[in-house]
């Protein structure tokens, strides 16, 4: 028998069927105890219901045996949820490092998203199914979250640095894109489509996707590197004011105060909209802050093409 | 069951005259007062809440707009919270009974008990203020740096006016620590504490320790807001999640501040009802210290998504189960208690079933949030308000509803109707349930929270929730009726209707002005029913 209405969300990612796992493990335990608590309490009530007006319970006042059996047993059972749950958290986390990358913006009430090829769009992510994806996202304003049931996924989009989210989508189709973190006046507005398609398909759409030109975001953070003289400290020569940038996404960096701080997304973006938060030992603190000059895609673009660097530099880039 | 005739000089008689009550000192009369105010406040979060649900009955978002929407949700959570669920128990019903059932003649500082209820009002006032002066659309969570930068409503009003109703709660747990500590009758030991006093002292440790903290974080996005300094706003060098830090740091513990003093309530209920020690006496009372310790170190469960280290998030997801034990071994211990009672099917027994339910899927689908990989996908979801609603209305406002029905003769000195009182607790259930059972269905679905419209086919179970919360409504609205007629029509209430132990039974109803006529001497445990009585069950 079919409903006219759905009670489940359709299952469209690796995960999603772990997800939905430990949600029916869980629920079933849960079932059990709510059950079992019901059922004694209804039972004892009309068992034991006042006779007559006089009568007393019986005179009992307490079990060790019992208050043991029933700490250790929801103790166990709890635990045994955390390490699962903890695991398959973990899992989440940490995107596998293959993931092809999207950008993702959030602003007051629309997502902005950008294809590795350059390709954009508005309230819709196309993405090819099979294939692992990692969402590396920003804010323009106030707190988003990026949230795609059908993938049992999603995550805060937050102003002032990136979060990131990955998935890997099974079934082609159209599913739910909801920002899931209240934002103000048009929140519930702020929703869109996640439209999961073949490999080819999505090749074949990205090539006829926009009217113009896309420009990748290395290149477009190359262009914005240019526009920004940046190369005029960060020159990659000996002796130059800033630092050498090629090779230094995801290496190890020591600061002026000693501390090493490894060169993540979150450090780059910091180093460029407030430059003197961590500055790299062995320069002065000179670099003037880009906070309000740079828009959050204009900074992951330069994100991408930094990360392209290689190690000579932007000179031999 | 003895036959005290009404005192001449009840609390309620004597004296006579609003200013009489409006400058009274006594616990019982601040209760009233306290009483009178949250009712008020429960019917005004109750309006909004009828907003939310009315809105919800199509998916377009087609009856408010999205701002008059934004600020309905805001104001139900605000008002429901701050200025209900609080306050609620430990005002009323605490105040009413903590000096009574310890063998005291008022709380250890009369004049701060009433200047606290003074600041709950002008708190309230101050925050009503803000309804009409472009009313507040920030969600009860007041997130920065939307509250602080983004929104265009009175958020620096109410922002004031939760600050100043917080030294409320925090005058209110003082006095409650202190009565505790220093004003119990001779022979009232510790462990012979009724289990609401033990409650409630735990209640009183987490306002005192955690109120300060959300006064200081909403002064912060005040500050922010209207000075321009940089706390919360990234672009001004602060942090938005430090500030979800600091607002769960106080509001994770309030959930126990409202959840807690309801259990306390639930222990005296169980007991009363079953004529029988309650089992496992100084388990429960230890449980309530735990869940006051423990609650305040899960905070960052509410952080899961927030961009939170995951490190941490391992922290925080064990200790949240943990936290879950000692509420299961308290509903265990009610259930055992029942075991070869003597229950009573008098009504706050009905009362005392809904809330057994109603609490143990609160509780249970709270293990299913502190699950770290599965929190992700619920959490801002209808799920989350589900649950948190479990908790809240199926948990604190059942035992609210026993306890205020149990002691209600005490209270006023006049019985109601039984059969009004059944009703309203089946209405209450079957319409909690018909209104939060299906948003656990939407929120695994992906529903999230605060959405003014939503995808068509959720449209069945949105409306049967908003059916739902009719029942609901009615099922509050009810006891108004059937408790205002016993105020003028009710029998004459006997000193100890329901044949309960306990010294607020062993004294008039209603009690006079200082609770007890000659010195108090206790010489035996709480719930001690077998010196008493004759009959034992099997």
């Amino acid at each position: 028998m079919k409903l006219p209405f759905p009670l489940l969300p359709p299952n469209a990612s690796t995960v999603a069927t772990e997800v939905d796992i430990l949600y029916w493990f869980i629920t079933a335990i849960s079932a059990f105890f709510v059950v079992l608590v019901a059922a004694l309490v209804v039972i004892f009530t009309i068992k034991y219901r006042r006779r007559h007006e006089d009568e007393v319970g019986a005179d009992i006042h307490g079990s060790l045996v019992a208050e043991l059996t029933w700490t250790f047993i929801p103790l166990v059972l709890s635990l045994l949820m955390f390490f699962w749950g903890a695991d398959l958290a973990f899992r989440l986390a940490r995107p596998p490092v293959d993931a092809m990358e999207i950008f993702v913006v959030g602003k007051q009430w629309m997502w902005k998203i950008q294809h590795p090829d350059g390709t954009r769009e508005i309230n819709q992510m196309h993405v090819p199914a099979g294939r692992n994806i990692r969402l590396t996202m920003g804010s323009e304003d106030v707190i988003h979250d990026y949230s795609i049931p059908a993938f049992r996924v999603k995550m805060d989009v937050v102003p002032g640095k990136l979060t990131t989210l990955w998935f890997n989508a099974t079934t082609p189709g159209t599913y739910h894109l909801f920002c899931a973190e209240y934002c103000g006046t048009n929140h519930s507005g702020m929703i869109g489509e996640v439209i999961v398609m073949e490999p080819q398909a999505y090749e074949a759409w990205l090539s006829g996707a926009t009217g113009g030109p896309a420009v990748p975001p290395a290149q477009a953070g190359e262009q914005l590197f240019a526009a920004n003289a940046c190369a005029t400290c960060h020159s990659g020569q000996p002796g130059a004011i800033g630092p050498n940038l090629g090779g230094l996404a995801g290496a190890a960096v020591t600061l002026t105060d000693g501390r090493t701080v490894v060169a993540d997304d979150n450090y780059l973006r910091e180093s460029i909209m407030v430059p003197l938060a961590k500055v790299v030992a062995g320069y002065q603190p000179v670099m003037p802050p880009f906070q309000g000059l740079l828009s959050e895609e204009q900074v992951m673009q330069l994100l991408a093409y930094i990360k392209s660097l290689k190690p000579a530099g932007p000179a031999a880039h | 069951m003895s036959d005290v005739s009404q005192p001449r000089n009840s609390y309620l008689d004597a004296p006579y005259g609003l200013a009489s009550w409006l400058l009274t000192k006594d616990h019982k009369r601040i209760a009233m007062l306290y009483l009178i105010s949250i009712t008020i406040f429960f019917a005004i979060g109750g309006l909004f809440a009828a907003g939310i649900r009315l809105e919800l009955l199509t998916p377009q978002g087609d009856l408010w707009t999205s701002d008059l929407y934004n600020k309905l949700f805001t104001l139900h959570g605000v008002v429901m919270i701050f200025f209900f669920l609080v306050p609620s128990i430990p005002a009323t019903l605490g105040n009413f009974l903590m000096p009574i059932m310890i063998g005291a003649k008022d709380l250890a500082f009369p004049r701060i008990n009433l200047i606290s209820w003074y600041l709950y009002i002008i708190g309230a006032t101050v925050t009503l203020a803000a309804v009409f002066t472009g009313g507040l659309d920030t969600g009860w969570t007041f997130y920065t740096p939307y509250s602080s930068v983004s929104s265009q409503t009175a958020v620096t009003t109410a922002a004031i006016g939760v600050f100043i109703t917080g030294f409320s709660s925090i005058l209110t747990g003082l006095n409650f620590i202190v009565t505790t500590h220093r004003m119990r009758a001779p022979g009232m030991t510790w462990f012979r504490l009724p289990l609401f006093v033990w409650s409630n002292y735990a209640t009183s440790l987490v306002m005192i320790l955690g109120t300060p903290v959300i006064a200081i974080t909403v002064l912060l996005v005040a500050a922010e807001r209207a000075l321009g300094l940089g706390f919360f706003d990234p672009a001004r060098g602060g942090d938005p999640v430090l500030f979800q830090h600091l607002f769960w740091f106080y509001s994770h513990p309030a959930v126990y501040i409202m959840i807690l003093p309801g259990m306390g309530v639930i222990s005296e209920l169980v007991a009363a009802m079953a004529r029988k020690q309650v089992f496992g006496y100084s388990f429960v009372a230890f449980s309530s210290l735990a869940i006051a310790i423990l609650g305040f170190l899960v905070w960052g469960h509410h952080l899961f998504v927030s961009s939170q280290s995951i490190y941490a998030g391992l922290v925080f997801s064990i200790i949240t189960m943990l936290v879950a034990i000692p509420s299961a071994v308290k509903t265990f211990n009610w259930t055992a208690t029942l075991y070869r009672g003597s229950i009573s099917w008098q009504s706050p027994t009905w009362w005392v079933v809904g809330f057994m339910g109603l609490f143990t899927i609160g509780g249970l689908t709270g293990v299913f949030l502190g699950t770290l990989g599965l929190n992700i996908h619920l959490t801002d979801t209808y799920f989350v308000v589900a649950h948190f609603h479990y908790i809240m209305v199926g948990g604190a406002i059942m035992a609210y509803m026993g306890g205020l029905h149990f002691w209600w003769p005490k209270m006023t000195g006049r019985m109601f109707s039984d059969a009004g009182s059944k009703t309203s607790a089946v209405l209450v259930f079957v319409g909690f349930n018909l209104t939060f059972f299906p948003q656990f269905v939407l929120g695994f679905m992906g529903m999230p929270r605060r959405y003014h419209a939503y995808p068509d086919e959720w449209q069945v179970l949105n409306v049967l929730s908003s059916c739902g919360a009719g029942v609901l409504a009615l099922g509050y609205a009810l006891p108004l009726v059937y408790l205002t007629y016993s105020l003028f029509r009710g029998a004459a209430a006997p000193a100890n209707p329901w044949g309960a132990k306990g010294l607020e039974w062993t004294i008039p109803s209603p009690p006079t002005t200082y609770n007890f006529e000659a010195e108090v001497r206790v010489d035996e445990p709480a719930y001690n029913y077998k010196s008493t009585r004759e009959v034992h069950v099997g």
